[in-house]
């Protein structure tokens, strides 16, 4: 069988012969095909299978609106489920197979479901599978699940790339077919910057898929030229492939272009598919119109078509779907079709047209006042049953029928501001609505202007109106001369003979049947309709199906078609792989990585990396025969307290402050006073937000008179600045402040321990002693010459300071240490040990500083100034906040120093229940203590205040852990302070 | 009418000619007993559970537009209770035991599924918050399972294990946790209220309140005065708009929230997860479509539809958790509008109009509370005190320093 | 969404960062305002469907904090101030 239905004419290269292969078999196309139109040619009808029921089905369509000829294509990890054989462009080598069937398209076990139907109606299931309850999940619903979806995934990551691209224009184009090609025309010579997008490979449109001149040439023709034309003006970007897929806020819409989906794969640095962002002043929809089909009993076999489908895969493509057709229709375009296939040699069987009276096609059997009431053919298409004007029937064999009901304007774009479709009784169809995007106008069929000279007048004025708001001088050109054919119609939705089932939705199995039940149920508002019955809800998005049940719906209620009303399109257009949505943010590039100064350093040492947040800081740094990271860590919270530990603190936030009013300002934003610090000193400072809860804490040191260094935790960096620019801004707009955040401009390395000043007085230029530089002071150093910074702080509890150079020293810094270090067996420690150190301080951070935490929970209420208005003092009075038995910080340890707590375990009284009641709050954070020789935590303990000394117990009901501990103070460790004041 | 397989069985054979409206379409009655203000899910429930606990008659719902158009019909359907907060979570537990008997309750298959839910852990501070939290659920009586990374693994071999810039851990799980097919919770209680007598009226906007010394008298609407003794607002995404004819200004903002469907696949997702490092949760809908969502848009908006950054944003935490479902298409997404309040939790409570109640506030987390949110708010209008899992979703709690506030964001609604 | 940046000109909304009501703007004086005006200020919220006053930052930008009025319901975006030129205008000092 090659290519046994291939006629003659069509845009396809018959010279280029493509091998391709469905369901395992081989054919040959052409390039310029379709899979779809190959698989036709071939005279393959069946390509798929139904959602619901199984049913054998072939395609309904020849573009982006198709239900049912969906499959898979491509293999491997590159297998891409639901892919539309209307839309998919065939490539040497294209391997598709069929979806939703077993063991075989042609024998599928699952048709069962057909034989079922009567079962099966609209919202079966939500009246029974209720007993017995358990039997939901474990018998019924797994039963459904294994039925569910049409496609698979593979499971294997997407070895494909996808890119993100942005493009600004003057005036955006959706649709390249007659008005959007005319459009593009003037937009282009009056100098606009335009972009003109069309789904399809080959712009045109329906010129391509038509036999209309325009300008006394064909119409293909007409499109190729201005084509050419519009690719030689520089300010025009002709887009193919491009789908504008959503419409967004003040002129940006999306869309998605298939870069290499023609290809068998990408080519070498080219991604799959681009998400573009077109940020637009103007555009126009010129998207066309979509057919609808008219439902009648069995209206789903294979070779039953869209009549406009059926033209057009004999002229754009070449090929005659069968051998011998049939049309049903009830407007003039349906006679357009017979026409067409008579002209191309097909074998017309009749024209079956539902009104009466008019001109009789010449030629032709055209059978008036007649209607389609059955078909036949298990797997195809071969004869259909027609009730005659007379009333007698007469069974008319035929491999296809195009059906035509009427073309729908592809209104979709325009309702995605949730502007309403409105209806015109003179075309039988939904136009765009008012209300949509703005700066969005519709033209061509989009518009409701169903001609090849409406297409090309209403793109004319459409491009000349938004030249004209955009400043650009434009003047009408004639037109081409062009087809006006006015729409005759005479609405027929469906075909009210018979019992059995006549498709509305086909993808989903929708019928007429299912409609009426609705009704029957009083699932009558369209919202509901479509939610019932699941009408419009398939990949399709209802394009060919949802005017229709919503006429058959009106029908039956006796509401006319608009006060019925429309659903309205949701984004995207046509649906949109995810990889092209998130681009080329996944696997490691997710999110970048932020690195600190030592961290090349870091590496060569063999440092292990955690991430905080988009940091990535080293965790711990392990030395040769160490097995565990405990070991590890235990070695540097050890060293550190013993001689000296290094750590890389840069990604604290650092944010200076200067201006006259800068202490003043500090007042402000911190619980606690700083317009009273002195120059060169430091003080920790607590940040409330306005509703009184801690927000965060940090060192801030008075450089000068005017001038501060503030830190911030890593996690609140961006907040905390973002807050004071806010605060200098917005509530005191006149104080002298400046800010500039210096996170990455300063690296900062925290150097703790006993021998901590003795490493640095070898590297700082000035005198460093404790008289000199007490503990809390701060101050501009140098080392050797180069411009620091260094503070006397201290996280760890171990006399420490801070130390900062400009970042791009950092790495040369941390080397400086580590050698002027040597003697005294300095280290590197990571943020495992960190936590361990500021654990036995009693220091809050991450677990206790949770957004959820006043100052009292903290113990540390006494921060909170009266005297003064800062950011958060009022509300932090209120009563609830302030309770006695609220939470306070409480270290805690166990009892039995081998025991093992947990954070996030809950504090038990010993003998109680252990249920809410007795809930006592939780322990927040927990490290093993090298000094101790135990596990200690900290907790928010209620009245934990009052109960320092007494045991508890720590419950986790995850790990199966009571553990018996006791309440101390959250200062394990040096509770006096005497070693950072050494 | 019953519903059961075999009447289902029995209407097939008889060209279910049988099947009667799923609720009346009532003209409104000049005056009622209740009148519930918003026909979505938490309304509908209220005037079940009003009509069915507390026996209460005289009912009507008054919806604007048709019955379930609210967040009952656009959420991903989750069901959960794995809440932290003891202010949250007795009420999310008695919800999860509720929709754990629906069905039968009100004899609708509304396919309550509880297939488990996973929070993914990346750190290990979030482990700690997650035992924490777990802890919290067991001792509120849920159920809560600390999964590590080879158990995940095992439940979903597909997550990037392998080259993620933000390893999985762990999870915290769920079992009790699933989906529900939200629009079934909507009929099956608009049906169960019909059936006991309440007047569901659609197409029925309230325009005002008629308050008189203090108290309520009824509310106008589309449809003319309609007096009442009292009145339950329950109108989630419109609750600053329905309260300001009661002259009150909330503690709420409305947000957009987008949702997302892709086309139907065949199952490979069975429960519900949540990406810990990214905005990002996911499950599969019995018919094969992947339901997921994100954060909010983050700006105030009625326009009940999104932007890009944020439909970009979720697919990329999308593709970081799952790298296979980079050639599954997006379908569908849509945007509804949500009571964003200052603590990130709901509202059932009294105003300072006598016989106006308000529910409302819920965040995006009011479809799981559907259940209770109708038994609590239908306990605080027919008994005027408020049940005791729903004791904390005072309007007051903000003036007291009571705030319940699980993402410890404070007063800024786009952050919870 | 587009904002026109009173001095940049029109920017892509994703380089702000929205944080609510320009009622917030109206912060009272600690020192002689209470809990209850402060609850006010803080958590009440007019909420409108229609035109609203409300405090974006410029993030990824130049770091000013504006005033944009803004249609909630159609999203059109009607007036961009600078914050601190709305906050001065409206008594605002130190």
């Amino acid at each position: 069988m090659s290519q046994s239905n291939r006629i003659s004419g069509g845009q396809i290269d018959r010279k280029t012969s493509l091998q391709f292969t469905f369901d395992g078999r081989s054919y040959v196309g052409h390039a310029g095909d379709t899979l779809a139109s190959a698989l036709l040619a071939n005279g393959v009808r069946l390509m798929g299978r139904s959602f619901k029921y199984h049913r054998p089905r072939g395609p309904l369509s020849s573009g982006s609106e198709e239900p049912n000829a969906l499959v898979h294509l491509r293999t491997g990890a590159r297998q891409e489920p639901n892919t539309r054989a209307t839309v998919a462009e065939l490539f040497d080598g294209l391997h598709a197979t069929s979806q939703n069937a077993w063991p075989s398209l042609k024998f599928d076990a699952m048709s069962i479901n057909d034989k079922l139907n009567s079962f099966l109606t609209a919202g079966f299931y939500y009246k029974t599978f209720m007993w017995p309850a358990a039997f939901w999940e474990k018998v019924y619903e797994p039963i459904i699940r294994r039925a569910a979806g049409l496609g698979a995934l593979t499971k294997d990551e997407d070895p494909d790339e996808y890119d993100k691209g942005f493009i600004h224009c003057d005036l955006l184009i959706i649709g390249a077919g007659p008005a959007g090609l005319m459009a593009a025309l003037m937009a282009g010579r009056a100098g606009a910057r335009v972009v003109l997008a069309d789904e399809d490979f080959r712009m045109g449109g329906r010129l391509n898929a038509e036999t209309f001149e325009v300008g006394g040439v064909a119409g293909a023709d007409w499109a190729s030229a201005v084509v050419a034309e519009l690719a030689a003006t520089p300010n025009v970007r002709l887009m193919n492939r491009t789908t504008i897929v959503g419409a967004f806020d003040h002129g940006i819409y999306s869309a998605v272009e298939r870069v290499s989906d023609h290809l068998s794969v990408p080519a070498a640095g080219k991604p799959r598919q681009t998400l573009w962002r077109i940020y637009s002043k103007r555009a126009i929809l010129a998207g066309g119109a979509t057919e609808r089909p008219i439902a009648f009993e069995n209206n789903d076999r294979p070779g039953v078509m869209l009549a406009g489908a059926l033209r057009a895969y004999a002229n754009r493509w070449g090929v005659a779907v069968g051998d011998r057709v049939a049309m049903f229709t009830n407007n003039d375009d349906g006679l357009r079709t017979a026409r067409d296939l008579l002209a191309k040699g097909v074998d017309v069987a009749a024209v079956i047209d539902s009104r009466q009276g008019g001109d009789l096609l010449p030629g032709i059997r055209h059978l008036q006042g007649a209607q389609v009431i059955d078909s036949s053919g298990r797997l195809g298409l071969k004869s259909v049953t027609v009730r005659l004007a007379d009333g007698k029937t007469e069974t008319i064999s035929c491999t296809a029928l195009g059906v035509s009901g009427g073309w729908n304007p592809n209104v979709n774009i325009t309702s995605h501001h949730r502007s309403r479709p409105e209806w015109r009784d003179d075309i039988a169809a939904f136009v765009p609505g008012t209300g949509g995007p703005a700066g969005l106008s519709s033209a061509g069929a989009a518009s409701g202007a169903m001609s090849t000279h409406g297409a090309l007048a209403t793109g004319q004025a459409q491009a000349l109106a938004a030249l004209a708001d955009l400043g650009f001088a434009a003047k009408a050109d004639e037109l081409p001369r062009a087809e006006d054919t006015p729409i005759v119609i005479s609405p027929l939705w469906f075909v009210h003979e018979g019992k059995g089932r006549a498709w509305i939705d086909q993808q989903n199995d929708v019928t007429v049947k299912d409609v009426k039940l609705a009704h029957q149920e009083n699932f009558i508002a369209v919202e509901h309709l479509k939610r019932y019955t699941t009408l419009g809800m398939a990949t399709d998005q209802g394009k060919t199906g949802n005017v229709l049940g919503i006429a058959i719906m009106a029908e039956l209620t006796g509401q006319s078609i608009p006060a019925t009303g429309t659903t309205i399109y949701r984004p995207p257009y046509t649906p949109v792989a995810m990889g092209a949505l998130a681009g080329r943010s996944r696997g490691k590039d997710f999110k970048p990585f932020r690195l600190t100064p030592s961290h090349q350093w870091a590496a060569e040492q063999g440092a292990i990396f955690v991430e905080v947040g988009n940091w990535l800081r080293t965790q711990w740094v392990p030395k040769a025969g160490e097995t565990t990271w405990r070991q590890s860590v235990d070695r540097e919270v050890l060293a550190t307290r013993r001689s000296i530990g290094i750590c890389d603190v840069t990604t604290l936030g650092k944010i200076d402050i200067q201006g006259t009013d800068a202490g003043a300002f500090l007042d402000k934003v911190y619980a606690n006073t700083f317009s009273t610090l002195a120059v060169g000193k430091c003080r920790y400072g607590l940040m409330l937000r306005e509703d009184g809860i801690v927000f965060d804490d940090g060192t801030t040191a008075r450089m000068g008179t005017h001038e501060f260094v503030m830190t911030t935790t890593t996690a609140n960096a961006v907040t905390v600045f973002r807050h004071l620019e806010y605060c200098r801004q917005v509530l005191w707009p006149d104080m002298d402040v400046q800010i500039i955040s210096t996170t990455e401009a300063w690296a900062q390395f925290s150097v703790a321990g006993p021998n901590a000043r003795s490493l640095l007085q070898k590297i700082v230029d000035q005198d460093i002693s404790d008289a000199a530089f007490p503990y809390m002071g701060a101050g501009n150093i140098t080392i050797g010459g180069l411009r620091g910074r260094l503070f006397r702080i201290s996280f760890s509890g171990e006399l420490a300071y801070e130390i900062a150079v400009p970042t791009r020293y950092g790495d040369a810094m941390i080397r400086k240490l580590m050698a002027a270090g040597a003697e005294f067996d300095a280290i590197v420690y990571g943020t495992e040990a960190l936590g361990v150190m500021r654990i036995e301080k009693g220091h809050v951070a991450g677990g206790e500083l949770n957004g959820q935490s006043t100052a009292l929970n903290m113990g540390l209420g006494k921060m909170v100034s009266k005297k003064k208005d800062s950011i958060g003092m009022v509300l932090s009075q209120r009563e609830g906040m302030n309770r006695d038995e609220g939470y306070r910080l409480v270290g805690v340890r166990p009892v039995d120093p081998t025991g093992s707590i947990s954070a996030g375990s809950h504090f038990m009284e010993i003998g109680a229940p252990v249920d809410l009641a007795s809930d006592g709050g939780w322990l927040t954070s927990k490290v093993y203590s090298p000094h101790l020789g135990c596990d200690i935590a900290l907790g928010y303990l209620k009245a934990g205040d009052q109960k320092i000394g007494r045991k508890m117990r720590a419950v986790n009901f995850l790990t199966k852990t009571d553990t018996l501990v006791e309440i101390v103070s959250p200062h394990f460790f040096d509770p006096q302070g005497e070693r950072l004041r050494g | 009418m019953r519903y059961s397989g075999f009447r289902v069985i029995a209407e097939a054979l008889t060209g279910h000619k049988g099947w009667k409206p799923v609720w009346r379409d009532p003209a409104p009655q000049a005056e009622y007993d209740y009148i519930i203000v918003g026909g979505g899910g938490h309304g509908l429930a209220t005037a079940y559970y009003l009509a069915k606990e507390f026996k209460q008659a005289r009912i009507a719902v008054l919806e604007k537009g048709y019955l379930g158009g609210g967040n009952v019909g656009r959420n991903t359907t989750i069901i959960r209770s794995n809440y932290l907060l003891e202010g949250n979570e007795p009420f999310y537990e008695f919800s999860l035991k509720l929709w754990e008997g629906l069905e039968q309750d009100f004899n609708y298959n509304a396919m309550v599924s509880q297939r488990g839910i996973i929070n993914l852990i990346h750190t290990d501070a979030q482990r700690d918050a997650f035992t924490r939290r777990g802890n919290g659920m067991i001792l509120n009586g849920a159920d809560a399972e600390m999964l590590n990374r080879d158990q995940v693994r095992a439940l979903y071999p597909f997550l990037n294990f392998d080259n993620a810039r933000f390893p999985i851990k762990g999870a915290l799980m769920q079992r009790r946790g699933g989906t529900v097919r939200h629009d079934a919770v909507a009929w099956g209680y608009a049906r169960g209220a019909d059936m006991r007598g309440v007047d569901l009226i659609q197409n029925c906007e309230v325009t005002g309140m008629r308050i008189e010394n203090g108290r309520i008298r009824g509310v106008e609407t589309s449809r003319g005065f309609i007096g009442a003794k009292k009145v339950g607002v329950a109108v989630a995404g419109s609750s600053s708009k329905v309260m300001a004819h009661a002259g009150m200004r909330l503690p709420i903002e409305s947000h957009v929230l987008q949702a997302f469907v892709s086309e139907g696949l065949k199952p490979f997702i069975n429960g519900v997860m949540t990406f810990g490092a990214g905005h990002f949760y996911v499950s599969q809908s019995d018919k094969g479509g992947l339901v997921f969502g994100g954060d909010i848009d983050g700006y105030n908006s009625y326009a009940q539809r999104g932007n890009l950054p944020v439909i970009e944003d979720v697919a990329e935490g999308g593709m970081a958790l799952m790298p296979a479902i980079g050639r599954a298409r997006l379908l569908r997404t849509w945007g509804g509008i949500m009571d964003m309040s200052m603590d990130g939790s709901p509202i059932i409570d009294k105003t300072h109009v006598e016989g106006l109640y308000f529910n409302g506030g819920w965040c995006y987390g009011g479809f799981k509370a559907t259940p209770a949110s109708g038994w609590c708010f239908a306990h605080l209008l027919a008994k005027d005190e408020p049940h005791k899992t729903a004791t904390a979703y005072r309007f007051d709690r903000f003036l007291k320093g009571l705030m319940i506030d699980e993402k410890g964001q404070g007063a800024q609604p786009n952050l919870h | 969404m587009i904002i026109n940046h009173p001095i940049l000109g029109p920017r892509d909304a994703q380089e702000f960062v929205y944080l609510g009501d320009a009622n917030l703007m109206g912060r009272p004086d600690g020192m002689t305002a209470g809990i209850e005006a402060f609850h006010d200020y803080l958590y009440n919220r007019d909420n409108p469907a229609g035109a609203h006053r409300e405090l974006w930052y410029h993030e990824q930008g130049d770091r000013s904090w504006l005033v944009v009025t803004r249609n909630t319901v159609t999203h059109e975006i009607l007036k961009v101030e600078m914050a601190r030129d709305v906050a001065r205008a409206g008594g605002r000092s130190k």
